[in-house]
This record gives structure tokens, C-alpha cells and sequence, in this order.
């Protein structure tokens, strides 16, 4: 079992290096949202360090939005999700290693990209190691609920920003918390408390989002 | 109790006949509640020491709030029996009850509004309670979209029910995310817009309006509900 | 409350009327809309007369 979920991570993995188009297009996506602020606000450094959790993490939320409508889309296309739903294997382990291979290749350059962006807006070491941190534990969170939406919008064709729309208030959350984090860092308070919430959400996430993803699959396909 | 309910309402011929019996005592008990709030809301409670009469609005932006908060409540309960049990009715009411909440929700954001303005200031204000119920009311417009994309009647219940169920599980964690994110954002001056306790003079109207919201709700859902039987032939 | 009390609301009539005049026309949408919906149906559907 745990073979299998391997095995589509590795096959996950190589088919998105292969399309370089499908995980580099929503980092550049990232780093132009970031670089609008500046230009749209003005070169303020001290109001830049102030606004940069929010513009970070609302890009990074925004080119997660808008790429993993596609999560399912070309399995559904091509048949292949039929066979993930006919497997004998846990539907929801299936759909863990692919939410998994989408954070890898999609969310991972952009957690590496971030300090950089953080250059841009005047952050400080410290305030750029928590970024890094609540990135790391946000993404993940973003991946899993978009994962839901995704497999909510697998059949309807030309959905648009439908899974935006839909996704978006269940996100305000790990937003809240997310950029709290990295406000109470930039006052040098304690930040335990924050990872400590962060965690028990991507905890939380990971136990309902697969389950959730697989119903919503089933009833999508099952038409 | 629960058969009771079970036999005139679980099927749509039968829903459509009880509902069709109730309907005239919910309509008459709702314009009860509804002129006792209204007049003594307006004319009979005493105005309030601080906000004078102003705090009036206070009837029906209440009641709003509450309102729309329990139809997704009740939607929520309809997704789960449409996605466990499969009954049809059950899926029905989710998808008639949305836009009635979102009424509903906008109703509570316009009055708030409107309280908000001579008692703070300010037309909007990013307190916990109006960011919630702004964040329920995108939840309400995202079901709808969704509801309103798909063409097969099965699926869209289904995937309906899906994204009513996850947004019902969201909600207190946004409830208190935001309350959280109140306390941390907040200035030295929102401390005096705590809700004042309530005398019992005032107290009466607030009840009974929110009693009529409720029987409100009831009366439009079950008339579009019967309206879906009719259409969809199920009668 | 006099007439005139009543309709100055204190000096905040121009927020209280509104609110409860908006508050009427949702309620009386929703019930429009709920009766014309059923009109049309029944237009359409002359055989399911009940």
C-alpha cells in the first residue's frame, strides 16, 4: 500500500517536471503578485515590511487557487481517474499521494522562493525564517482544502473561477493565522502558539481533506 | 416524534400535501410575530440610554444574524441526509434554503451597515461579527454558483451537499479565527461597542422577531420547495 | 411616542427607516419571487392543476 503511494508520487513527480509549463507558470504567478505591491503601494520601506505577510501570503494562496482547479483535470480526461477509482487500493491514500506530488512540485519552489521576496519587501532574518516556517506549514493546509474544491469541479467542464469562489472563505483561517504569525515575529513575540495552530490545522486537514476529495471524486465521475 | 415528521414529509407527494396544510397556520402565526415585533420594536420599547433610538435597527438586524446563521445550520443537516441517506426531499430543501440565506446574510450586512454608521462612525467596520458573517455570505454565494454550473440533477445535489458539509465544519473555526484576529488587529476604541446587556422590555420584540424571521424562512422554503415538486414532477 | 417622535426616531430616522424599509422589500422579494415562481410552473404545467 504504501508502495503504491510511492509509486504514483514518483510518476506524479516526473509527468509535472515534464510539463515544466504546469509548476513554473503559478511560481511566476507568485513572484509578479508580489512585485505589483510595491509598485501599486510605493517603495515605503517601513509600510512594505508591514504589508509584506499579507502580500506573501495572498499571492502564494492566489497561484495555489488558480492552478489546483487542474489537480484532476487531465486524469479525468484520459480515463486514468477511473482507474484510481476502480484500484483497490484506498481511494484516499491515492489521493493523499496526489495532493503530496502536487505540494512538491507546485508549493516547494515557491516556500524557496519566498525569502527572496521577502528581500523585496524588506524583511528581516528573523522575520524571513518565520515565513519560511508558516509557509511550510500553510501550504500544505492551502493544498489540501483546494484538493477538495478540485475534486468538487472534476466534471464540469470550463469551470473558471468557480473553485476560487467556492475555496476561498474555508482559507481564512490559516490566513489569519498564518500572517498573525509573521506580525507577532516582526514584534518579536513568542510564536509557538501560532505554529502550534498551524499544526493542529494541517493535522486536521490531512485527516478529512483526502476522505473528503475521494467522496467528491466519486460523485463527480459517477455521472 | 421523529416518525411523525418521517411520514408527512419524507416523501415529495407527502411533503407536498402537509406542507400544503401548514402553510396558511405558519403564514398567520408569522404575521403574529412579526406585527408584535414590528410595532413594539418601533413604537412601545423604551428608547435605549446610550444610542437612543437608534438601537431600533437592532429588531431586525439581529434577527437576521441569527437567522441566517441557522438556515445554513439547517442546510448543513440536509446536506448529510442527502449524502448518507439519499433522500431526495432532503436535497431539495439544501438547495432552496441557500438563496433564502443569503438574503438573509445580506440583510444582516446592509443593517449592520446602516446601525454601524451613526453608532461607530463608520459604514464598515472589520469587527469579528460583520467579517463573519461577510465570510458567510460568500459561502452561501459559492454554493450557489456551484449549484448553478451543473446540469445533472444527481451530481448536483451531491457535490452541493459536499461543499455545505465542509463549509459547516469551517465555519466556527472562521468564527473564532476572526474573533482571534479581531482582538489581535483591534484598537483601544471598539471596547465600547460590546453588546450591552438587554432590558426585558426590549427583550420581548427581539424574540418575537426573530420567531418571525424563522417562520419567514419556513413559509418561502416550503413554497419553493413545493414549487421544485411541481417542477421536477414529483408529485 | 407622538407622531412626530415617531417618524424623527430620535434623530436617527434616516437610519432606522431605511433599515426597516430594506428589511421589508427582502421580505417582500423573496415572497414575490416565491409566488411567481409558482405562477409560471403552473402555467406551464396545466395536467398537475392542484
Amino acid at each position: 500500500m504504501f508502495k503504491s503511494f510511492l509509486t504514483i508520487i514518483q510518476h506524479e513527480i516526473r509527468v509535472t517536471m515534464r510539463q515544466a509549463f504546469s509548476w513554473i507558470t503559478p511560481l511566476l504567478f507568485f513572484v509578479i503578485v508580489v512585485s505589483l505591491f510595491p509598485l501599486a503601494i510605493g517603495p515605503d520601506e517601513t509600510l512594505l515590511r508591514k504589508i509584506a505577510p499579507g502580500i506573501i501570503w495572498v499571492a502564494a494562496l492566489l497561484a495555489i487557487l488558480i492552478s489546483i482547479g487542474n489537480l484532476f483535470r487531465t486524469d479525468a480526461e484520459e480515463g486514468y481517474l477511473d482507474l484510481l477509482l476502480l484500484s483497490p487500493h484506498s481511494l484516499t491514500l491515492l489521493v493523499c499521494s496526489k495532493i503530496f506530488s502536487y505540494w512538491f512540485t507546485h508549493c516547494l519552489p515557491l516556500i524557496l522562493v519566498s525569502p527572496l521576496l521577502g528581500l523585496l519587501l524588506n524583511l528581516t532574518s528573523h522575520e524571513e525564517l518565520t515565513l519560511i516556517i508558516t509557509l511550510l506549514l500553510g501550504t500544505p493546509v492551502l493544498c489540501l482544502l483546494g484538493a477538495v474544491g478540485a475534486g468538487l469541479v472534476v466534471g464540469i467542464r470550463g469551470h473558471g473561477l468557480l473553485l476560487p469562489v467556492l475555496i476561498m472563505p474555508l482559507y481564512v483561517p490559516i490566513l489569519i493565522f498564518g500572517t498573525g504569525a509573521m506580525m507577532a515575529a516582526s514584534l518579536h513575540q513568542p510564536l509557538n502558539g501560532y505554529f502550534a495552530i498551524m499544526g493542529a490545522f494541517l493535522l486536521v486537514s490531512l485527516a478529512f481533506a483526502p476522505l473528503l476529495t475521494g467522496v467528491a471524486l466519486r460523485i463527480g465521475v459517477n455521472q | 416524534m421523529f416518525h411523525w415528521i418521517q411520514k408527512r414529509f419524507l416523501a415529495p407527494k407527502a411533503f407536498y400535501r402537509s406542507s400544503g396544510y401548514f402553510l396558511p397556520w405558519i403564514s398567520l402565526l408569522f404575521i403574529l410575530c412579526f406585527s408584535y415585533g414590528l410595532i413594539s420594536g418601533l413604537f412601545i420599547a423604551p428608547a435605549d440610554y446610550q444610542q437612543g433610538d437608534g438601537f431600533r435597527i437592532m429588531y431586525v438586524h439581529v434577527p437576521s444574524a441569527f437567522t441566517s446563521m441557522a438556515i445554513y445550520l439547517v442546510m448543513a443537516s440536509c446536506a448529510v441526509v442527502t449524502l448518507v441517506w439519499r433522500v431526495k426531499i432532503a436535497a431539495i430543501c439544501m438547495s432552496c434554503s441557500a438563496p433564502i440565506g443569503a438574503w438573509f446574510t445580506f440583510l444582516a450586512l446592509i443593517t449592520g451597515s446602516i446601525w454601524g454608521k451613526p453608532m461607530w462612525g463608520t459604514w464598515w467596520i472589520w469587527d469579528a461579527r460583520l467579517t463573519s458573517v461577510l465570510i458567510l455570505l460568500f459561502l452561501y454565494l459559492g454554493f450557489i454558483a456551484l449549484q448553478s454550473v451543473m446540469a445533472d440533477q444527481q451530481t448536483r445535489d451531491r457535490t452541493g451537499a459536499v461543499i455545505a458539509i465542509v463549509g459547516v465544519i469551517n465555519l466556527p473555526i472562521i468564527h473564532y479565527s476572526v474573533i482571534w484576529w479581531n482582538t489581535l488587529h483591534q484598537g483601544p476604541s471598539i471596547s465600547q461597542f460590546a453588546k450591552p446587556a438587554i432590558a426585558t422590555p426590549m427583550l420581548n420584540p427581539l424574540l418575537a422577531m426573530i420567531a418571525a424571521f424563522i417562520l419567514f424562512y419556513v413559509v418561502i422554503l416550503f413554497l419553493r420547495v413545493r414549487n421544485q415538486i411541481l417542477l421536477r414532477k414529483m408529485l | 411616542m407622538n407622531f412626530s417622535q415617531i417618524i424623527n426616531m430620535g434623530g436617527y430616522a434616516a437610519y432606522v427607516w431605511p433599515a426597516y424599509g430594506i428589511t421589508l422589500a427582502v421580505f417582500g422579494l423573496n415572497l414575490f419571487l416565491a409566488l411567481n415562481e409558482k405562477r409560471r410552473i403552473k402555467k406551464q404545467l396545466p395536467e398537475n392543476n392542484r
